[in-house]
């Protein structure tokens, strides 16, 4: 019974924060989390509609410089790796970030590197033979 | 400070998208990748300028790490991009999963509210089963350690839906628990071993022909796990970027299985290919072989040309003896075209760029649709390396596996010829008909061996 009891209050907590975290701040205007639900959203569709124009013969290349692009998360890896705040917690963040942040170096310099690579292949006459 | 930053992360947004947009046309598309230059730079320097970010050696060290890993993988042999493809999923999938870990670990029990929470599942979920599952791919596409035909046991599924529906079980509760207790901390981490484990079960069963599809989902789930980690750190830069790279893979994936006319689940569950089917077991049926020299005088008397790629073009590597094909042709005032289906090699543009690389000019790679209306009055269709894509089985034969799937139609051409190792089925391990018809050529030998002698033939006959 108590048991139960514990559920259901823990429950009714867990469903008041996400109602919170999913609606409305006190101001009654939108949450930060539903803005970022909002940009996801468009960023989505703008993603979807800027690929479909994109030459099938540029597949390859478009694939890897979308790769070097999502390795933005670099951005988090080095909020991470060298905060000052989680280092007070001991060097976990700092490993953990540090293998994001070279995980994520690698994408983007291998990403843009090969991309451009590839595309200086495309010709569209023949080079000029001496 | 934290103010400009924003700024600069808003301009770095709006570069990725025109990056994106400049990928249009060859054209442009070099502009597109300075522009993610800048805006990856931009971001960076921003990042480092934020006034939590104090500790630069490790940044620093771990930077100039994945520069040393970054350049030599920049400089495969485009034979290798496949897999280079699949392993920089992996790599962007390992990124997301220890950002994930180190916040859950990190944060403190208020900040890890229900949305948070559920982001950093989202997170380690989709970054530990794209980075084994990607590692898989690499290996099958390096045919290494793994066989690349569908690995199949027996109560496959359950055991797949059993150790994805662990994970998913874990997170719900997990995501109600909030907080990163002891009993939590042990959830979390089975939630991430699980999700690696998945990933490889996943791919197991997944045959190479259907790598284009698989290396696009992966892509598709490289980028997500990347949103998920902008929902975490809060910050919609990663939003955007992870959904740009999100929504490629998807635009990807659905291309690729509409070029072979199969879903989704088909294609991560189908075990396609797995079935060698006992070609013409009883019947002989024949087929007629021809010498270079034959081939030659043929290709020589032509109007019009068009060459079909397939992966064993780029398996054999013959991509620079087609471009001498395609020059000597042309000199002789042979109209040379090349067909390009969709799925032909293993990854979405896989022959575009390996014909690029030898130089042969893009304006004369044609899609699918707009090669088939010209075909019926092409003097010879040359197949080089390509099977599945020109069975006419998928138009005809109702029972066939690959029915309903858009094909190449090589056999309305004049003359078919096929370059081929043998009369083995393709990797499918279906017959192909095309092979039987009168008016087809068979091409017995090594695509670059082959398409090398024929150059030498033409070049015999002089003018």
């Amino acid at each position: 019974m108590e048991l139960l009891q514990y559920g259901v209050m823990h429950v009714s907590n867990w469903l008041m924060l996400a109602s919170e975290a999913a609606s409305g701040t006190s101001e009654g205007g939108p949450s930060q989390n539903t803005l970022f639900l909002f940009i996801f959203l468009l960023a989505s569709f703008v993603g979807m509609d800027v690929i479909r124009k994109v030459s099938p013969l540029l597949h390859t290349p478009l694939m890897s410089l979308t790769n070097a692009i999502s390795a933005i998360s670099i951005v988090g890896a080095i909020m991470v790796c060298g905060s000052e705040h989680y280092r007070e917690k001991g060097t976990l963040g700092m490993w953990l970030g540090g293998i994001a942040l070279f995980a994520a170096m690698t994408n983007i310099v291998s990403g843009f590197m090969i991309t451009d690579r590839m595309l200086k292949m495309f010709k569209k006459r023949e080079a000029v033979k001496p | 400070m934290t103010f400009v930053i924003y700024f600069v992360y808003l301009a770095a947004a709006a570069l990725f998208v025109l990056s994106l947009k400049w990928m249009n046309t060859p054209t442009t598309a070099r502009r597109g990748v300075i522009a993610g230059v800048v805006a990856m730079t931009a971001s960076i320097i921003g990042t480092l300028l934020l006034p939590d970010v104090k500790h630069y050696m490790p940044i620093l060290i771990a930077m100039a790490a994945g520069t040393v890993v970054g350049v030599p993988l920049s400089m495969v042999a485009l034979t290798a991009v496949p897999q280079r493809t699949a392993l920089s999923h992996a790599f962007g999938a390992m990124a997301a999963a220890a950002v994930g870990a180190a916040k859950f670990f990190l944060l403190t029990s208020e900040q890890l509210t229900p949305f948070i929470t559920t982001a950093i599942v989202f997170e380690v979920l989709l970054g530990g089963l794209t980075l084994t599952g990607s590692v898989m791919a690499a290996l099958k596409l390096m045919e290494l350690w793994i066989p690349t035909r569908p690995v199949m046991y027996a109560n496959q599924k359950i055991v797949n839906f059993g150790v994805i529906g662990t994970a998913v079980a874990l997170s719900i509760a997990l995501i109600f628990m909030n907080n990163n207790g002891p009993l939590a901390s042990v959830m979390f981490i089975a939630i991430l071993v699980l999700s690696l484990v998945w990933g490889v079960l996943l791919i197991l069963p997944i045959g190479g022909a259907d790598m284009p599809t698989v290396i696009s989902i992966l892509n598709s789930f490289a980028g997500l796990s990347a949103v998920a980690m902008g929902f975490v750190l809060q910050n919609p830069l990663l939003i955007v970027a992870g959904a740009l790279d999100g929504s490629s893979g998807l635009i990807l994936s659905i291309i690729m299985c509409r070029a072979m006319n199969r879903s989704f689940t088909n294609v991560l569950f189908g075990a396609f290919g797995q079935v060698q089917t006992a070609a013409a077991a009883g019947e002989q049926k024949t087929y007629r072989s021809a010498t270079p020299e034959e081939a030659a005088s043929i290709l020589d008397s032509a109007g019009s040309v068009v060459v079909v790629p397939g992966y064993g073009m780029a398996v054999a590597q013959a991509q620079h003896k087609v471009r001498e094909l395609y020059d000597s042709l042309t000199k002789r005032g042979v109209d040379v075209k090349f067909a390009i289906h969709p799925v032909a090699g293993r990854m979405p543009g896989h022959m575009n760029v390996l014909l690029a690389e030898a130089d042969i000019p893009y304006d004369k790679l044609i899609e699918m649709e707009e090669i088939n209306p010209e075909l019926p009055q092409t003097d010879v269709a040359l197949i080089i390396g390509a099977n599945d894509v020109t069975n006419p089985a998928a138009r005809t034969d109702k029972t066939s596996p690959i029915y309903g799937m858009p094909i190449i139609d090589v056999d309305k051409a004049r003359n078919v010829m096929v370059v081929k190792r043998s009369m083995n089925p393709g990797f499918a391990g279906i017959d192909n008909e095309l092979y039987y018809l009168p008016r087809t050529m068979m091409l017995f030998g090594d695509a670059k061996g082959f398409v090398g002698d024929i150059v030498k033939e033409l070049a015999h006959a002089g003018h």
